[in-house]
Formats: structure tokens, C-alpha cells, sequence
């Protein structure tokens, strides 16, 4: 049916005609050798680009929020704005610190990096560009995005200051509560999509009725609600940005940090807010899938011609602006209410959405 | 060849922090340490294709059991402050224990390798088959135990809520 329609910018061929290059030049283990490394070198660029990207984003969709107009002196635009602070980072200081623990001091930015690259690598960007497809794919990407937070704890306790220490603390508690949010929401909807693989739940939603979100009628909708407030608290940023709140804690956990460890936190943070997006754009909104509507075989075949990636970033751009908006409409919160938002609210709604989407899909309720 | 290259690599940090995680003088250190051993262990059951079980390791034991841990060595007072070491009787005892535990889990391992070899020969395990198994009632399913440990749990955190509730 879909695939019946060429998708002429795909990848997906493009990959497959390097690798029965290389596989017809060097024997398998060569040829596998050089296309992990290719896996790699792709994933990591593609991490510093979307990271400049999105801080370009940000700092120009925040200054539309603020009636501003943000950069707009280096280049047209200011699109060049990001390269210009890329370079300026990688070229400050790092200062050394005498009285922290220098061990886990110069060990704690890496956690946080390694968390945000380790979920890069199961992400479905597009078809055919997907590194690892785990059977547990949901499962993996809960599980190492939860290994940041020990980098923002040890980051905390190492800097040897009150004021790292104070925002490490409210960033675990935040984290470890808000995870488990995130965590039941996806649930719900690996209950409702019967499967974890990311692949197979990416091509069970090819038309817009089969995505996700629609598909499990309410409770899907609720949990794709908790999902955006869960997610966008586990990022540290708008009204849940207490761990950093810069009235009280100056800079909250990275304080003391300088230089490029400094970027490592502001890099993943940024990535965070990507990957949040992304698990939300697969799981949700159908994933790379273009927008087809059964029926309308013109419409299907122009969207068509819009690549998967394409679909992917667009979708998971949308995410990123509503995050966005949040961000700059609410205030900030108090952790009594931050932590009551997700004890007394969130965590309880979710559990009992959770049942009425497994009773949902018991009885076969949902669009088939 | 690549898997045994691999292999050791993982071995050697395993085997080298587990030591650090013991000898480091300072607490918070040794947790990271163990961390460091439970990834690498993690890392092992990857090597074995066994990928349920590496996921597991990491967002229960990783994740969960040693961010917990470090949240509350943070929260003591003065956790940097070294540790001194044990008097030489009890230093004894403590390395019998241990070399007890690690024979008997030398005799485990010896005796049941042929079985590992087995099942790693197999293919993965499907997620529905696992949950089948946790959550069955038939033969080799485990409803029963699954509940057991449910309601432990659920004793805890009641037991958890009474001793931090306000008075």
C-alpha cells in the first residue's frame, strides 16, 4: 500500500549501495570496521550540529517571545551566531579548581554527554536511519537517559560549593521523580502499540488514525500530556529550571565549571531537549512516518516526496516549540509544588491511565 | 576476536574497579566504582546478545539502585571525610568471607557453563515470551513469585510513607 510509492530522497538507498560497495571491495569485517566507524563519526556530528541548531533556535525563538530580535549582527540573520560560540568555547580556559574532588570533577561532565550520545544511537531519525533496533527499544532509551543524573549529582558534590551542591540535590529529586512519569507514559503507550521495538512501533502507525496519539482515543492523549510535562521537567528547563534558578544558585550544579566542560552541560542540555522530542515524535506522532490519509492517493504520493528524516525533524521541531513556549510563559516553580505536581497529579493520573489503556486494548477498543 | 578484545576490555575495568570500589577511602568514590562494575557487567550481557537483561541491569542497578545510593551518601554528613581501615582480626574474617563467596560462585560457574553456552547458542529471547514468563500461570511461569515480591514492595513503601509522614 504505502511503500508502493517511491520515496525518491530517501537514504535509505544511498546506505544501501555503500554498504555492497564496500562489501564487494574488503572482506565483511573490513567493510563492517569502516561503516561502525562511519555509524559513529555521523551520530557525533550530527550531536554538535543539532546542538548549534537548536541554540540558534532558541535564542531567536526567545527573542519572538520577548519582543526582541535576538542575534542578527553575525552573518544574515545572525545564522552564524552559534558557529561564532561554538569556536569561543572550544577556545576558553578550562580552570582548575583547586579544593574539589578532582577525580569526580573532571569525570562528572562525560556522564551526562555519554547518556545524551548513548540515546542517539536507538532513535529512528529516519528509514534506514536507525543505528541500533533493539527488541527493548523504549526500554533503552528509559534506561540510559536515567544515567545523566548521576553526572549533575557527582558534578554537584565534587564542585566542593553549597550552591552546586543545593541545585545537584533538587535536580535528583526532580529527576527521579519526573522519570518515573516519563517512564509510565511511555508504558502506556508501548501497552497500546503491543510492542518496545521502536521499528515495529514506527511502522505500525503509518496512517495519521494509526499514530499513536490517536489511536488510543484519551488515554493516549493524557499520556502524551504527562509525556511533554515529564519530559520537559527531566531537561531542567522552564518553569522546572529550580536546579539552576540563577536568583538563588547562580548557576546551580555547573558553577564551578569552565571552558568546555561548561559546554558539555549546555551541549546536553540542548540534546536533552532533542532527544525528549524525539522519543516523543516516534512513540506519539507516528515517528518518521510522512502524513498520509487513507484515500487520498494524491496526497499521500506529494507527501511522499518529503524524505523520512525530514518528517522526523519537523515533527520533533513542533515538540521543541512547545517546549519552547512553555519555557517562556510560566513561572518558575517551588519545589513543594514542583514535587506535588508529580506525586499528587502526574504519577497518580498516569497509573490509572495506564489501566483504562490496558482495558482499551483488551477489548479491542482502539482505531484498528 | 573483536567480542574477546572486547571482552577483556570490559573484564579489566570490571576487575579494576570492583577493587577501587573497595579500597577507595572515600565513599562517594566507591560508589562510582561500582557503578563503573555494574555497567561494565551491563556491558557483558550485550556481548551476549542478551539484551532484556543488559537493559535491566542498566535502569535498575545503573540507574536506579546507584543513583539512589548517591543521592544518599550526598545527603550524610561530611561523606568525604576517608574511612579508616579495619582492625587486622576482622580484616581476616572479612577476606574469608569473601573468598568463600568467591568459590562458591567459582563452583557455579564451572558446573553451569555448558548451560550459558546454551542458551547464548540459542536465538534472543522475544519480550512478549519474557513477559509471558513473569506474568504466567502455567508451567515455568511465575505469577506466584512475581506477586510475592509485589506485595514486599508494597509493604516497604506503606512502611516507607509511615516513617516519613508528619506527625
Amino acid at each position: 500500500m504505502l511503500l508502493e510509492i517511491s520515496h525518491p530522497l530517501e537514504l535509505i538507498k544511498l546506505t544501501a549501495s555503500l554498504d555492497s560497495f564496500l562489501h564487494g571491495l574488503l572482506p565483511s569485517w573490513a567493510a563492517l570496521l569502516i561503516e561502525f566507524i562511519l555509524v559513529g563519526v555521523v551520530l557525533l556530528a550530527m550531536y554538535a550540529v543539532i546542538a548549534l541548531i537548536l541554540i540558534y533556535a532558541e535564542r531567536k525563538i526567545t527573542a519572538f517571545f520577548q519582543c526582541r530580535y535576538g542575534p542578527n549582527r553575525v552573518g544574515k540573520y545572525g545564522l552564524i551566531q552559534s558557529v561564532a560560540d561554538m569556536v569561543k568555547i572550544l577556545l576558553k580556559e578550562i580552570i582548575h579548581v583547586d579544593s574539589v574532588d578532582k577525580f569526580l570533577f573532571y569525570l562528572a561532565p562525560f556522564f551526562v554527554i555519554c547518556a545524551s550520545m548513548l540515546t542517539f544511537a536507538a532513535l529512528p531519525f529516519g528509514n534506514g536511519l536507525h543505528a541500533v533496533d533493539f527488541n527493548v527499544g523504549v526500554f533503552y532509551l528509559i534506561a540510559v537517559s536515567s544515567l545523566s543524573i548521576i553526572g549533575v549529582l557527582l558534578a554537584g558534590w565534587s564542585s566542593n560549593n553549597k550552591y552546586s551542591m543545593i541545585g545537584a540535590m533538587r535536580s535528583g529529586a526532580q529527576f527521579i521523580s519526573y522519570e518515573l512519569s516519563a517512564g509510565l507514559s511511555l508504558l502506556t503507550v508501548a501497552v497500546l502499540a503491543g510492542s518496545l521495538q521502536l521499528s515495529t512501533i514506527v511502522a505500525d502507525q503509518s496512517y495519521v488514525y494509526h499514530w499513536n496519539l490517536f489511536r488510543g482515543h484519551l488515554p493516549a492523549v493524557i499520556a502524551f500530556i504527562i509525556y511533554l510535562i515529564a519530559g520537559h521537567a527531566e531537561t531542567n528547563r522552564g518553569p522546572f529550571d529550580l536546579p539552576e534558578a540563577e536568583s538563588e544558585l547562580t548557576a546551580g550544579y555547573h558553577t564551578e565549571y569552565s571552558g568546555l566542560q561548561f559546554g558539555f552541560y549546555y551541549l546536553a542540555e540542548y540534546l536533552n531537549m532533542f532527544i525528549i522530542a524525539g522519543i516523543g515524535t516516534t512513540m506519539f506522532l507516528g515517528g518518521w512516518n510522512a502524513i498520509q490519509v487513507e484515500g487520498w492517493d494524491g496526497f499521500n504520493q506529494v507527501m511522499n516526496f518529503i524524505p523520512s528524516y525530514a518528517w522526523f525533524f519537523a515533527k520533533t521541531g513542533v515538540l521543541i516549540f512547545l517546549s519552547l513556549w512553555v519555557r517562556w510563559t510560566f513561572p518558575r516553580l517551588r519545589i513543594d509544588q514542583l514535587l506535588n505536581l508529580e506525586w499528587k497529579y502526574l504519577l497518580p493520573i498516569n497509573l490509572v491511565n495506564l489501566v483504562i489503556m490496558a482495558i482499551i486494548v483488551v477489548f479491542g477498543l482502539y482505531i484498528k | 576476536m573483536v567480542s574477546n578484545i572486547i571482552f577483556f576490555i570490559l573484564a579489566f575495568v570490571a576487575v579494576v574497579s570492583s577493587f577501587m570500589a573497595v579500597t577507595s577511602q572515600k565513599i562517594i568514590r566507591s560508589a562510582v566504582f561500582l557503578l563503573f562494575v555494574l555497567l561494565s557487567t551491563a556491558g557483558f550481557y550485550f556481548l551476549l546478545d542478551y539484551h532484556f537483561l543488559a537493559i535491566t541491569q542498566i535502569a535498575v542497578y545503573a540507574g536506579g539502585v546507584m543513583v539512589l545510593f548517591i543521592f544518599s551518601i550526598v545527603l550524610t554528613n561530611q561523606p568525604g571525610v576517608g574511612v579508616k581501615f579495619e582492625k587486622p582480626k576482622r580484616m581476616i574474617v572479612a577476606a574469608i568471607a569473601a573468598l568463600a563467596g568467591l568459590a562458591i560462585c567459582g563452583h557455579i560457574v564451572y558446573y553451569n557453563i555448558s548451560r550459558l553456552y546454551f542458551y547464548t547458542t540459542q536465538e534472543e529471547f522475544k519480550m512478549q515470551d519474557i513477559g509471558f514468563g513473569l506474568l504466567g500461570t502455567g508451567k515455568y511461569q511465575n505469577m506466584l513469585p512475581f506477586e510475592a515480591v509485589s506485595l514486599l514492595l508494597l509493604a516497604c513503601i506503606i512502611g516507607g510513607v509511615m516513617i516519613a509522614r508528619k506527625r
